[in-house]
């Protein structure tokens, strides 16, 4: 094969308008809530008031007689399907069958003409509960006398993806364990040693728009509306639960009104095709947000670490247990935990490291995937340890972090397993800390924090996509990625355009239709650009492979000497428009040209987690911040953080991912917490749960974009969006520790910090560290 | 009820229930779907619509209170001449990502510039503090509104402006 001199980049790396923007501007971009079918029926949910009870009965008589109620679903419609589900394990009623386990968990549901009528026949079903003891806490589940909250054995689901499910412990519902070394004997040589028990909230994703399914259960399947993140993995539980076919169960996706993370793997989808099925018509589900906020969340969690130094900063050891509060039911909490794992001990060279992590069922509601889950939970604790080893060997926050980080290339994980690091640590820290005038003078209550961790991104990498070029030289691209808001579409675009040699003006990229759009594996981990995007890559040069082999036999050459470019099969100066290269290969002004590409792990690998992450997400970030001592209000004034990218499609796009994790970042740090009182959610509202608004934007929020080519993706791509929330949390805990005030539990809520103040005004009651 | 209004320029009447919210009149029966649905209390600013020129919460505005008034939809906004002043600024910075929040903002975004009140930093920032973007972080939105509002931008961190 010939080696071709690469086309200078022309469609890549440039900020392209966005492909949806103006329909999304002009109000004309469809949502599932937006849409209505012939026939459809409005579904409303019986939600369980009491989180931990058995069901003595359900009766949904009075409900029945109202007028324009068409169906209603109890567990005892399931009697004919194996009605669990979940995609890492099968424990997860479709609906509650004898007992319910958090408080909001489906016990019914109603199919009736409109939402109101609905939600009038909800109100009238009356259902007699026995109530149980409520473990709705780590410490309540995890005692020994806890009672079991899942007694059947259970299965492993679809897409577990972490090895083989073990016997269970109690309500321990998986464990992942990282060691090297010999932690004890690194421990007890250690001049500097810094431990802490910590503390990190369940919060809420917010996506604006809540979860909305249209089911239509028919005879030859069924079809859905949903605003899943990941289309083809709904596509297989479904099937699997209801015994269909796989092709038999479409599922269409609209635009989503944000994701992140809340929409991925299974949610609303079963319960709106058992209603579906029951009613025999079409039916819409669409969450209020105090629904969605009991449909996914992030894991509230518990954790001790202890990092030992020697005393010139060098890092030695450190261990690392915690527990995530999954809820009820498992949904996404082992890979949460394990992600987590993975970012426990921090990119650093030690010693020796011990990470025990568990992920533990409680009555609360469950917990799934939010943006960069795990490192979020872990680098807030692993670097403000570090930072204290740096206090107290007189070393400067970067530089301790210059001293010990791992080097390109050298493995991250602490046993040599896995990915090596495919990025420039100390560069991203060393721009970061700049950004927010690392060296400046500092006045009292004003402090700067770096932080740096890295993310298993990727998931699993299996994407395909297909390219096709039509006979007026414009084309399409079907990709299964969705279209969350994060800019696949635009992005996509870049790339097939960029490989055919058109402009991506003229490129279209459709939402997926699982009937239509080839496999994609799901739309998380940052994968999109990096895996679904080598898949459009490829397609797009499968095409273009076509497009040269047609002009060579018109030009009688080799393909490879004929260039593509400006929409023109170009040969010394010659000119054949796609158009005329399409008539020439068909013989007529029609037909088309489609190819597909494919992503899969190759080499013997099979993608599993073991093998290490497709990419490590860099996750680099540093703020200044300053703390009132009189109220505990903490202002962040600067923050920059890094897009370590490899390279940058569309450089703006990048910055609008990181802006936005910068806000939910400090969101996170700051404010945002859901709280249980006996297992029930006490500001399940925005009234009480308070999200980001322009206030709290710092004055200077900087972006900035690292392209060093290191990424497996497109053009060394690799993916971005999720790491700047994980470090900006951290980035802030750090910085308030410069200020003076070292927190242990987030968020940094103004109370807290300022009972923190009280308490180091009394140097007796100091803290445990 | 018997109810007549102005949706975006055309008369409009009907029969509506007295708790009926502007939101779902707007939605379901003149499936004006533009104006979208999210917190349901008043807070993310995700539902806004202008009534008589003013920005409402049209998910706790009854649809009653709409009589005798000229109600503006982002579907009626996009069709005045000065809509392009506002899709070209945030088309140029990408001032939106899922685009839910985005029909109330620009809504909220038309009624401080139609009166007057988005004459500096200050005042650009306090005007949209009142609805949520979960996407974007804001940055964004406030450099487009400053372009609509022609307002010398504060901002010295854009280096990604759209060279289409």
């Amino acid at each position: 094969m010939t080696i071709l001199e690469r086309p200078a980049l022309t469609e890549v790396g440039v900020a392209r308008p966005r492909k949806d923007g103006r329909e999304k501007l002009r109000g004309q971009a469809q949502y599932v809530g937006d849409m209505e079918m012939a026939g459809m029926l409005h579904g409303k949910v019986l939600r369980s008031p009491f989180a931990h009870a058995t069901i003595r009965s359900i009766d949904v008589e009075r409900a029945l007689e109202i007028p324009g109620v068409s169906a209603i679903l109890t567990g005892a419609d399931l009697h004919d399907i194996e009605p669990y589900y979940g995609h890492a394990i099968k424990d997860r009623p479709i609906i509650a069958l004898d007992r319910v386990r958090f408080a909001g968990e489906p016990v019914a549901a109603v199919a009736a003409v409109d939402e109101a009528t609905a939600e009038a026949a909800v109100a009238t079903i009356g259902v007699e509960y026995d109530e149980l003891p409520v473990l709705d806490t780590l410490e309540a589940a995890l005692a020994p006398d806890a009672p079991r909250l899942h007694e059947r054995q259970p299965k492993v689901g679809l897409f577990h993806g972490l090895g083989n499910l073990g016997e269970q412990q109690g309500n321990v519902c998986y464990e992942h364990t990282i060691a090297a070394g010999d932690v004890e004997k690194v421990t007890n040589g250690a001049a500097i040693v810094v431990e802490g028990t910590y503390a990190f909230p369940a919060v809420y994703q917010y996506a604006m728009e809540t979860h909305a399914t249209i089911a239509h259960y028919h005879g030859d399947g069924v079809t859905l509306w949903a605003n899943c993140q990941h289309p083809f993995l709904v596509q297989a539980e479904i099937a699997d639960l209801f015994g269909l076919d796989i092709g038999s169960v479409r599922i269409v996706v609209p635009y989503l009104g944000g994701g992140f993370g809340s929409k991925s793997y299974t949610k609303m989808e079963p319960l709106t095709v058992a209603l579906a099925r029951k009613a025999g018509r079409p039916v819409r589900i669409v969450n209020r947000v105090d629904e969605s906020m009991v449909t996914s969340r992030r894991h509230g969690m518990r954790c001790w670490m202890r990092t030992t130094a020697a005393a010139d900063g060098r890092l030695l050891g450190r261990e690392v247990h915690f527990w995530m509060d999954t809820g009820a039911y498992a949904d996404n909490g082992p890979r949460v935990t394990a992600t987590a794992a993975d970012a426990a001990p921090g990119p650093y060279h030690w010693e020796a490291v011990d990470v025990q992590a568990f992920c533990v069922y409680c009555n609360t509601a469950p917990s799934g995937s939010y943006r960069a889950f795990g490192a979020t939970h872990l680098q807030w604790i692993g670097e403000s340890q570090i930072d204290e080893v740096a206090r107290r060997g007189g070393v400067d926050p970067v530089d301790i972090r210059r001293r010990n980080l791992v080097l390109p290339g050298e493995p991250v994980r602490p046993d040599g397993s896995g990915k090596p690091l495919d990025a420039d640590l100390v560069g991203d820290v060393e721009r970061a800390a700049e950004a927010v005038g690392w060296e400046e003078p500092k006045r009292p209550w004003l402090g700067r924090g770096v932080s740096v961790g890295l993310l298993a991104a990727g998931a699993h990498p299996v994407s395909r996509a297909s390219v096709r070029l039509c006979s007026d030289g414009s084309a399409d691209v079907y990709v299964g990625t969705t279209e969350l808001g994060q800019g696949p579409r635009t992005v996509m675009a870049q790339i097939a355009a960029q490989e055919l040699g058109l402009s991506s003006d003229v490129v279209r990229v459709h939402g997926a239709d699982t009937r239509f759009t080839p496999y994609d594996r799901s739309t998380g981990a940052s994968r999109s650009t990096t895996i679904a995007g080598l898949a459009v890559k490829r397609a797009a040069e499968n095409v273009a492979a076509r497009l040269r082999e047609t002009a060579g036999e018109v030009w009688d050459v080799e393909p490879e000497a004929v260039e593509l470019s400006g929409g023109q099969a170009r040969l010394n100066g010659e000119a054949l428009p796609f158009p005329d290269v399409i008539a020439k290969r068909f013989g007529f002004r029609g037909g088309e040209i489609i190819e597909g590409g494919e992503v899969r792990p190759t080499g013997g690998a099979t993608g599993s987690y073991a093998e290490g992450p497709h990419f490590w997400e860099v996750c680099v970030a540093a703020v200044e911040v300053e703390v009132d001592p009189d109220t505990g209000v903490i202002t962040v004034l600067r923050s920059a953080t890094v897009a370590d990218v490899g390279k940058a499609i569309n450089p703006q796009l990048v910055e609008r991912q990181d802006e936005g994790a910068t806000l939910q970042g400090i969101g996170n740090a700051l404010f945002e917490e859901m709280r249980f009182v006996d297992g029930v959610i006490a500001n399940d509202n925005l009234l009480e749960y308070r999200v980001p608004r322009v206030a709290d934007l710092p004055r200077a929020m900087r972006s900035i974009i690292v392209e060093n080519a290191d990424g497996p993706g497109p053009y060394g791509a690799k993916g971005c969006g999720e790491g700047a929330f994980a470090a900006v949390p951290a980035a802030i805990v750090c910085a308030l520790a410069d200020a003076g005030v070292p927190m242990n539990e987030l968020p940094l809520t103004p109370e807290r910090v300022w009972r923190r103040l009280q308490e180091l005004s009394q140097p007796t009651k100091g803290s445990d560290r | 009820m018997d109810l007549t209004l102005t949706v975006n320029g055309s008369e409009v009447r009907a029969s509506v229930e007295p708790q009926e919210l502007l939101l779902d009149f707007l939605r379901e029966r003149l499936r004006l779907t533009g104006a979208k649905r999210s917190c349901d209390v008043q807070v993310c600013g995700t539902c806004t619509v202008l009534v008589d020129g003013l920005p409402v919460s049209a998910c706790t505005f009854l649809a009653a209170d709409a009589a005798g008034r000229d109600v503006l939809t982002v579907e009626g906004f996009a069709e005045m001449p000065e809509f392009e002043r506002y899709e070209t600024a945030f088309m140029r910075h990408a001032a939106l990502q899922c685009g839910y929040c985005t029909p109330g903002l620009l809504l909220t975004l038309k009624s401080l510039a139609d009166h007057g009140e988005l004459d500096g930093e200050e005042a650009i920032r306090h005007g949209l503090d009142g609805n949520l973007c979960r996407c974007t972080g804001y940055r964004s939105i406030l450099e487009a509104a400053r372009e609509v509002a022609g307002v010398t931008s504060v901002d010295t961190s854009d280096v990604g402006e759209v060279r289409a």
